[in-house]
Formats: structure tokens, C-alpha cells, sequence
């Protein structure tokens, strides 16, 4: 029945549309406002469903498509597509926002009706942004959501809030004009703005290199990789925890997503003759970042530095594809580093969401994120110690839980490509047990020190029922990840065909 | 020539609003100090009598008139449409700014007339003798403009700065010119135009013309290194004449530019393009870098108005269609937008509140979460981020700038709009994450009101659908 529709467009304008609603109630009545705003969001999360049941999984090309034309002076078109790459990810967006409006239920008391607008807007431009097919829509969305997030960090942020969120926005909008210019470059080569058109369009090594690295720069400052990643941290920790879900869930992996959908097939050869430059970041930001996890006295700031690593493992499993194609040994590795790569973005938005909700719940009992205030939370919070204890396990990646199936199937496909890069990468596994579960011996065991933790009640129904949910995502993707790598793997498939052709 | 009926049609328009602004004139004279709002009225209907006046002589062909002297082509029609228009929005804009210091002279509306007649001519102008009579029209109206508040000392500093310097520019630009007439020996610009092309004219004399003639336009919309009297000017006037003055002006002298550089001096594209990448180049950094020092809101938003121009200039510069319409689609978005930062302090401006400091905006969403989102739109389409107006207009002019090559500008004028972003985002942080100083809000008439939420509302509509508007942009030129 939902064939005919056009669910591209409905998940893209009907959050927005809900968040103007939202924004003409105001703030006369914050109880209708939330209940509009989680109706909304519970609505776009059910027309999202759609997109997962009725995808065809044997095909790489775009599905649910729909084009018409936008600007045709530029030949801009509203081009909306899904393939096996965007597709978990929209899902993964619009199953967080429900997530975000309910943990802003209670929280949020000040400019409720602007604060849950923002999300839900923020929420329709992703999607926007993983369902646009032409590069200026795409371009379009990806940078309107910066203006949200600027609000959202800047308003109900911490007291270092107005740095931490100008620090965000100038350094995203510095990456992405670059971006810009690359896209009207292309215009001018192809004559038009479809990234599938960009897809198959030849250009020369320089136009390449210099296409990749202003791709390079506006993503890498998206994902995060180092040395641009230090804007995560910042926004982070001064971030509500609302804005902090978003930014660790969604926004980090549009950074992946846009290697995947730009960098590595628009520009194939400059990305083989530049992997070395990205495994190298990817290294610096698995093993060097995790050790400035260990260190943090705050847990946001800790958990940040966290996503910072895991998303070198991302970044990794991308570009380690080259070295794996020139070993003759590496038969079907290159399909298992990429799969790899996606399914760290899915279960790392599913493990951070829950971290930083996780900080957000003690945030509101005792109003610190220092680790040092804590100690002894299992015995006033048993239910929430035992949440914690789970995404912890999962963030370090034990097996069973959605942290080990992405970074083991990295590693793995690293080992065809070489030893040693396979080895520096395997130290995640030591090194984030170390941070993560260090922080969970301070936080959640030991002894009680402050009397205000023993008088902290456990997780409330609404709490519960979050944590929950994550809950059984982290572990029925670890557990069963088959549903997950059969969607993505005709597109996979399809990517590494195309980038091992040289454009040349 | 016989001045028969017919050939005057095509200059009905300039006509009718002279007629109609020496009629409000002596009217005004007859009018008691407190009831200037007949003039106001008046001068609406004039403005939208000639726009009518306008609409209906509109069609796409050009029209030569008056020994070729006035052109009357789709450029010069929507030209003419829009300057109506925003001046008129202006007009709203500042009337209680105007009645709430005291100030609202008939003047104030006869020379705004005055000034747009002036406009007019420019954007009709065929002929060097046109071009420089509409052009001292607007300014001279301009220039007395600025004074209209008699006693404020730093109006009258601000006008006398732009008298000189007027004056100045214009006689660079008339030196220009005349060296140009010396050498091609013609007025009009066709004339002027077969001359250069086909290589007879002494190319010394003329690259001396182009340079001249550069300096002079340049300095009248202010462009870096020749921006010096704009902040000032701009901070210094009643804020209801800078809205005038910012707006549709700058319509206006982009026609010269495109005119006498793209049209008659086409063909020496390599001599004035190197000069207007030059002064792009310097308007694009002064007006971002030199706007994150301010306090005041209005004087920020004078230089971000240098580093719009620059924009303007780079769409200019590529001397293609593209580019031409390009510069047409960011001047008429800048026109919009400029009205509305400047409108806005006019909209919360109140009896022995200038408003016109950045601190006054602070808590703004607190006051009146409207104008605070519309204070966030025109903000984040001066910066040029997508959703508003303002990212199309700079996509339009990074795209003209890409297609000659230049693709360093482009990277360049990127670059330069991040730096700018950082002074109109801490506009948002006042409005948003600071608290209010003042509380309340000013009251204001309906027109006003309707002109801010027209303003703020057709930012964010273009910027999810700006189709039609490029379009016109576009097909004004691909007539040529």
C-alpha cells in the first residue's frame, strides 16, 4: 500500500512541518507541545518501516526514488533515493528522535515548544541529507541542519555553551564550502548535479586529488577524524542531552556516510592513491584517542573521545578497501571492510545514544558529569546499573553485543590487507575496555562516597522504557546482524565494483 | 526631434513618478507637522503607480527611445519593478522610526521619490550624459537624505563625508567618461560599443577610461578599498534613511556596471575584470574581517553590506550572461536582505532607544520569538546557509566564478563567507542564548508590521523554492 507514496518526501517534510506546528503552539501549553512533538515523531518512525519491509535487498540501484525538477536554470533537481547504505540509516534517525523527545519529556522546562521543533526539524533534514540523490539538495540539507544544532547547543547547553557551539557550526561550515565548490566543478564537467551522474563522471588524477581533498576536509571534520575532531569534544560536553544523542547517533555518521556516497565513488583513484593518508588518521584516532578517553574526569567529554575512536574504525574499514584489492589473497575482504564500516555506524548509534541518555539520566539526579562524584550508583540504581553495564560491554565490544560484529569484521578484513595496520587496530579492544569500564568500575561500583548518590531513585518508567529499547537493538544486532548486512550488501557489492575501475 | 505622444510612452513611468513627486510636494507644503502620514500615503501611491506604469510597458523586447538614449529591455523592467518595491517596503519600514524622532519630514518622502526617479534613469540609461544624470539625481536626493535629522551632529558629519566623497566619485567617473567620448567619439553607448570592437579607439586612452570609470562606480556602492565613507555613512544617518539607501540603490548601479562594463566596454573584459577582481578580492575580506571588530549592529551590517558587494562585483566580473544574472539574482536577494537587518532595528528601535548596538538584540527570542526567528533568518541568508535566500544567491555567483575558471575566487570568496559567518552568528547568540536588557517590545503600525513578516517570510519561501526568481534572473539576460 505504500508503494505509491511518496515516503522519501513524507520523512523528510512531515517532521519539519510538525516542528513549525510545534512552534505556532509555543510554549502557552509544554504538555501538548510534548505530545505532539512524540506523536510526530512516533508517526515518522512508523512511516519509516515501510522503507525497510518494502526494500528489495537483490538490487543496488536506487529504490523509493523520487525526481522532479527543483531549479532547472542549474539543473537542480529534488532527486530522492535510497540504497542499501542509506537506508539503515534513516531508520537509525528517525528511530532516535522518538528516543530524543522522550528524554527531553521532563528535562527540558524552559522553550519546550522551540526545543522539541529543533529536533524534529534537525530530524527531516537528515533524513534529507542520507535521502538526497542531487548534490545541492544534499549540500542543502546537510548544512541547514547545522542551524538547529547551533540553537539546540547554544540554548540549552552548558556554561561553556556559546564557545562550544560556534566552535561546531564555523568549523562544520568551513569543512563543507569546500565541498560546495567541488560540487559546482562537477556541474560544470557533467552538466549536472546528480551524484549518480558524479558516480560515473571521468576526471583526471589532479581534478581528483583536489575533489577528494575538499571532500576529505568536509567530512572528516563530520565524522570526526583527528586532528579536526577537537569541535566533538566541546560541542559534546556543553551539548543537552538531547543534542548530545543527535550529534554522537546521526550527525557523526553522516560524515561515513558521505565517503561512501561521494568520496569513494566519485573520486576512486585519488581515494586508493590517499588511503595511506586515511589509515593513518584512522590509526592516530583508534589508539591515540582512546588513551585521551582514559583520562577524562568527565564522563561526556569520555564518552566523546570514545566515538571519536570508534569512528576511526569506520574511516578505516573504508579506505583500508584499496590495500585489500592489490593483496591476491584478499578475496572478498574488501566487501567485509565496508560492511564492517556500516555496521560500527549503525551499532555505534545505538551504543552512544545510550551512553550519553545514560549520562543524561545521572545528569539529572545530581546535576555533574564528573566521574569523581560518583561511585556505588548499583545500589541506589540497580536497573540503571545494569543498562549501563550492558552499552558498556557493547561500546567495548564484547561479543554478543553490536559493538563486536563492525569492528571484528574490520579487523578481519584488515588482516588480508596487512598485519600490522590489523594489529594497531585490534588495540581498541584493550584500550577501550580500559576507558569504558574503568568508568564504570568509578561510576557504577565501589563504594558509596556522597550521600546524594544513595538517595538517587532507579530509572523511571520513561527512562526504562529508553534504555530498553536500546537495550534490545545493541543486542538482537549483535546476536543476528544477518538482517542488517543482507540489506547493504547488494549496494556494498555494487561499491567496491565501482571503485576498483579506475576513472582514469 | 519631434516630441510626439508616442515617444514619450516608453518614459511614462519616469513621468508620471516626477509628476506625481512635485505634486506631494506642494501638497506637503500645505500640510500641518502632524500629518505627514498623507505624505507617507502619498508617496506609497505614487511608487505603486509607477509600478503599475512599469508593469504594464514591461515586455521583453528592448526598446530604443529618445535618439537611443534610453533602453527599455526585460533588464531595466525588473530593475525598475524592484526598486519600486523595496523602496516602498523601506518607506514602511521607517515611518515610525521616522515619527518617533521627530523626524518625519516631507523631505524625507519627496526626495526618496526624487531619488528613485533617479534610479530609474540609471537602469534606462543608454547614453554617458543619462547615465551620470541619474546617477547625481540619486545622489544628490541621497546626500540631502542623510541630513534629514538637522540637529544630530553625527548625521551631519556622515553627510558631509558622503558629499565629498560623492563628489569625488562622481567626477572620477566623469573624467571617465569624457576620456571614453574622446577617444570612441560618441555618447551612446552602441556607438561606444562598435567603437571598442572594432579596434579604432587607442587602447591606452581606454584602459585610463575603464579606470577611471571603475574607481567612480565602485566607490558609489562601496567596495574595498573605496568603502571607507560606507560605515560611516551608513552608521551615521537615521536608520530609516540607510534602509533607504542600502536597499535599491544598489539595483541601480549594478545596471551602470553591467551596462557600461558588460555591454559598451565588453569587449576590454581582460582590462576591468583584473580590476574588479581586485576590488572583490579586497571588498570580500575588508567586509567580513573588519565586521567581526564591531559592537554596533548597524555599523556590522554596513560592512557586511562592502562584502555582499564583493559578491555583487564577482558575478560582475565574470562577464558572462551567467554571471550577469547571477549578480542580478545576489543583488536582489542583498536588496531583501538588507532591507530586513536594517528594518529590524528600525522595528525595535523606540523613543530614546537607537537599538542599533549589538547588545540590544540581546534576549530577543525572550521578547518576541517572531522577530528573533526573523533576526535568525536573515542572519544565517547573509551568511549564506541553505534554507534561505541567501544560499542560492551566493550558489548563483560561486557558480558563474567556477565556470570562467576562476575557481580559486570561488575557494577564496568560500573561505571568506566562513569568516563572515562567525559575526552574524553572534547576532543569533544575542537574540538566543543572552538575556534581555530591555523588555518588550516597541509597537508598531500595521504596515511596518506587515513589510518586517512580508520580508522575513518571502527569505525563508525563497530559500526552499527561489525557482522563479532565478528563472527571471536568467531570462532577463538570455534576451540579450
Amino acid at each position: 500500500m505504500f508503494a505509491d507514496w511518496p515516503l522519501l518526501s513524507l520523512l523528510v517534510w512531515l517532521p519539519i512541518i510538525t516542528g513549525v506546528l510545534v512552534l505556532m503552539v509555543g510554549d502557552r501549553s509544554p504538555q501538548a507541545v510534548r505530545r505532539i512533538s512524540l506523536l510526530g515523531s512516533l508517526l515518522v518512525f512508523f512511516l519509516s518501516l515501510p522503507l525497510a519491509f518494502g526494500f528489495d535487498a537483490s538490487t543496488a540501484s536506487m529504490q523509493f526514488v523520487e525526481r522532479l525538477p527543483w531549479i532547472p536554470t542549474f539543473h537542480i533537481d529534488y532527486f530522492l533515493g535510497v540504497d542499501g547504505i542509506s537506508m539503515p540509516l534513516i531508520l537509525l534517525t528517525t528511530f532516535t528522535t522518538v528516543l530524543v523527545v522522550l528524554a527531553g519529556w521532563e528535562v527540558i522546562q524552559e522553550k519546550v515548544a522551540q526545543y522539541m521543533a529543533a529536533f524534529l526539524i534537525m530530524e527531516g533534514m537528515m533524513v534529507g541529507t542520507f535521502a538526497a540523490l542531487d548534490a545541492i539538495l544534499f549540500y542543502f540539507f546537510f548544512e541547514g541542519m547545522l542551524i538547529p544544532m547551533y540553537l539546540v547547543i547554544g540554548m540549552w547547553g552548558g556554561p561553556r555553551r556559546v564557545y562550544a557551539t560556534l566552535k561546531f557550526f564555523l568549523y562544520t561550515f568551513l569543512g563543507s564550502v569546500f565541498m560546495l565548490v567541488a560540487l559546482i566543478y562537477m556541474y560544470f564537467k557533467s552538466g549536472s548535479f546528480s551524484v549518480l551522474d558524479m558516480h560515473a563522471l571521468p576526471l583526471n588524477a589532479t581534478e581528483q586529488t583536489l575533489i577528494f581533498l575538499a571532500f576529505l576536509i568536509a567530512f572528516a571534520v563530520k565524522i570526526p577524524m583527528w586532528p579536526v575532531h577537537t569541535w566533538l569534544p566541546d560541542a559534546h560536553v556543553e551539548a543537552p542531552t538531547g543534542g548530545s544523542v543527535i550529534l554522537a547517533a546521526i550527525m557523526l555518521k553522516i560524515g561515513g556516510y558521505g565517503f561512501m556516497r561521494f568520496s569513494l565513488p566519485i573520486t576512486p583513484d585519488a581515494s586508493a592513491a590517499l588511503d595511506w593518508l586515511i589509515i593513518f588518521m584512522s590509526l592516530v584516532a583508534i589508539v591515540y584517542i582512546g588513551f585521551v578517553a582514559l583520562v577524562q574526569s568527565d564522563m561526556k567529554k569520555l564518552v566523546a573521545y570514545s566515538s571519536i575512536s570508534h569512528m576511526g574504525f569506520v574511516t578505516l574499514g573504508m579506505f583500508i578497501v584499496f590495500m585489500i584489492m592489490q593483496n591476491p589473497v584478499g578475496e572478498g575482504g574488501a566487501s567485509l571492510a565496508l560492511e564492517g564500516a556500516m555496521v560500527q555506524m549503525v551499532s555505534h548509534g545505538f551504543i552512544s545514544a545510550a551512553m550519553f541518555l545514560a549520562i543524561g539520566v545521572l545528569y539529572d539526579r545530581m546535576h555533574t558529569r564528573e566521574i569523581s562524584a560518583y561511585g556505588g550508583v548499583v545500589n541506589s540504581m540497580p536497573w540503571f546499573a545494569t543498562f549501563v553495564v550492558l552499552f558498556a560491554m557493547a561500546n567495548v565490544g564484547l561479543p554478543g553485543t553490536s559493538g563486536f560484529v563492525g569492528e571484528f569484521m574490520v579487523i578481519l578484513a584488515s588482516f588480508k590487507a596487512n598485519f600490522w595496520i590489523a594489529l594497531i587496530a585490534a588495540l581498541t579492544l584493550i584500550i577501550g575496555a580500559a576507558y569504558t569500564l574503568w568508568m564504570v568500575k568509578r561510576v557504577i561500583f565501589g563504594e558509596v562516597r556522597h550521600a546524594e548518590v544513595a538517595r538517587m531513585p532507579d530509572v523511571n518508567a520513561r527512562e526504562f522504557l529508553i534504555m530498553a529499547s536500546l537495550a534490545f537493538f545493541v543486542i538482537l544486532l549483535g546476536v543476528w546482524p544477518d538482517p542488517l548486512a543482507h540489506v547493504m550488501h547488494a549496494s556494498i557489492d555494487n561499491l567496491v565494483h565501482h571503485i576498483a575501475q579506475s576513472k582514469l | 526631434m519631434t516630441l510626439d505622444a508616442l515617444n514619450l510612452m516608453p518614459v511614462l513611468p519616469e513621468i508620471l513618478l516626477l509628476a506625481l513627486a512635485c505634486a506631494i510636494l506642494l501638497i506637503d507644503v500645505f500640510l500641518r507637522d502632524g500629518r505627514r502620514d498623507v505624505t507617507y500615503w502619498l508617496s506609497q501611491a505614487a511608487l505603486a503607480a509607477t509600478f503599475v506604469a512599469v508593469w504594464f510597458g514591461a515586455s521583453a523586447d528592448q526598446r530604443l527611445s529618445f535618439e537611443g538614449s534610453v533602453i527599455n529591455d526585460a533588464m531595466s523592467d525588473v530593475m525598475k519593478l524592484f526598486i519600486l518595491l523595496i523602496t516602498s517596503m523601506a518607506f514602511a519600514l521607517s515611518r515610525d522610526y521616522l515619527k518617533e524622532r521627530d523626524i518625519q519630514k516631507g523631505e524625507y518622502y519627496i526626495l526618496g521619490l526624487f531619488g528613485v526617479l533617479g534610479m530609474m534613469v540609471m537602469v534606462s540609461a543608454y547614453s554617458l550624459l543619462l547615465v551620470f544624470l541619474g546617477l547625481e539625481l540619486m545622489s544628490l536626493a541621497m546626500y540631502a537624505m542623510v541630513v534629514v535629522h538637522r540637529d544630530d551632529i553625527r548625521a551631519s558629519e556622515a553627510a558631509m563625508k558622503y558629499f565629498v566623497l560623492g563628489a569625488l566619485a562622481s567626477g572620477l567617473l566623469l573624467y571617465g567618461m569624457s576620456m571614453l567620448y574622446g577617444v570612441t567619439g560618441s555618447l551612446d553607448l552602441p556607438a561606444i560599443r562598435q567603437a571598442v570592437m572594432g579596434g579604432t579607439a587607442s587602447d591606452t586612452a581606454l584602459v585610463f577610461a575603464i579606470v577611471f570609470m571603475v574607481a567612480g562606480l565602485v566607490f558609489k556602492v562601496g567596495a574595498a578599498p573605496f568603502h571607507m565613507w560606507l560605515p560611516d555613512v551608513y552608521d551615521g544617518a537615521p536608520t530609516g534613511v540607510t534602509l533607504y539607501m542600502s536597499a535599491a540603490p544598489k539595483i541601480a548601479a549594478l545596471a551602470l556596471l553591467l551596462r557600461l562594463l558588460g555591454d559598451a566596454l565588453g569587449a576590454m573584459l581582460d582590462d576591468w575584470q583584473t580590476l574588479l577582481i581586485v576590488f572583490a578580492v579586497a571588498s570580500l575580506f575588508v567586509g567580513n574581517v573588519i565586521a567581526i571588530a564591531q559592537t554596533s549592529f548597524k555599523r556590522m551590517l554596513a560592512y557586511s553590506t562592502v562584502s555582499h558587494v564583493g559578491f555583487i562585483l564577482l558575478g560582475v566580473l565574470a562577464g558572462t550572461t551567467a554571471g550577469a544574472s547571477a549578480a542580478l539574482f545576489y543583488t536582489l536577494a542583498y536588496a531583501l536582505m538588507t532591507l530586513g537587518g536594517f528594518g529590524l532595528i528600525t522595528y525595535l528601535a523606540s523613543k530614546g532607544l537607537e537599538a542599533d548596538q549589538l547588545d540590544d538584540l540581546k534576549g530577543l527570542n525572550d521578547r518576541s520569538p517572531w522577530i528573533a526567528f526573523i533576526l535568525l533568518v536573515l542572519m544565517f541568508s547573509m551568511a549564506g546557509i541553505p534554507f534561505t535566500l541567501g544560499f542560492w544567491a551566493k550558489l548563483a555567483v560561486l557558480q558563474a566564478v567556477v565556470d570562467i575558471d576562476m575557481v580559486w575566487l570561488a575557494v577564496y570568496a568560500v573561505v571568506m563567507s566562513v569568516i563572515g559567518a562567525f559575526y552574524y552568528l553572534r547576532a543569533v547568540k544575542m537574540a538566543y542564548f543572552d538575556k534581555a536588557i530591555v523588555q518588550g517590545m516597541p509597537t508598531r503600525s500595521w504596515d511596518a508590521r506587515l513589510v518586517m513578516n512580508v520580508n522575513g517570510l518571502a527569505i525563508v519561501a525563497l530559500g526552499l523554492y527561489p525557482t522563479s526568481l532565478i528563472a527571471l534572473c536568467a531570462s532577463v539576460f538570455n534576451a540579450l
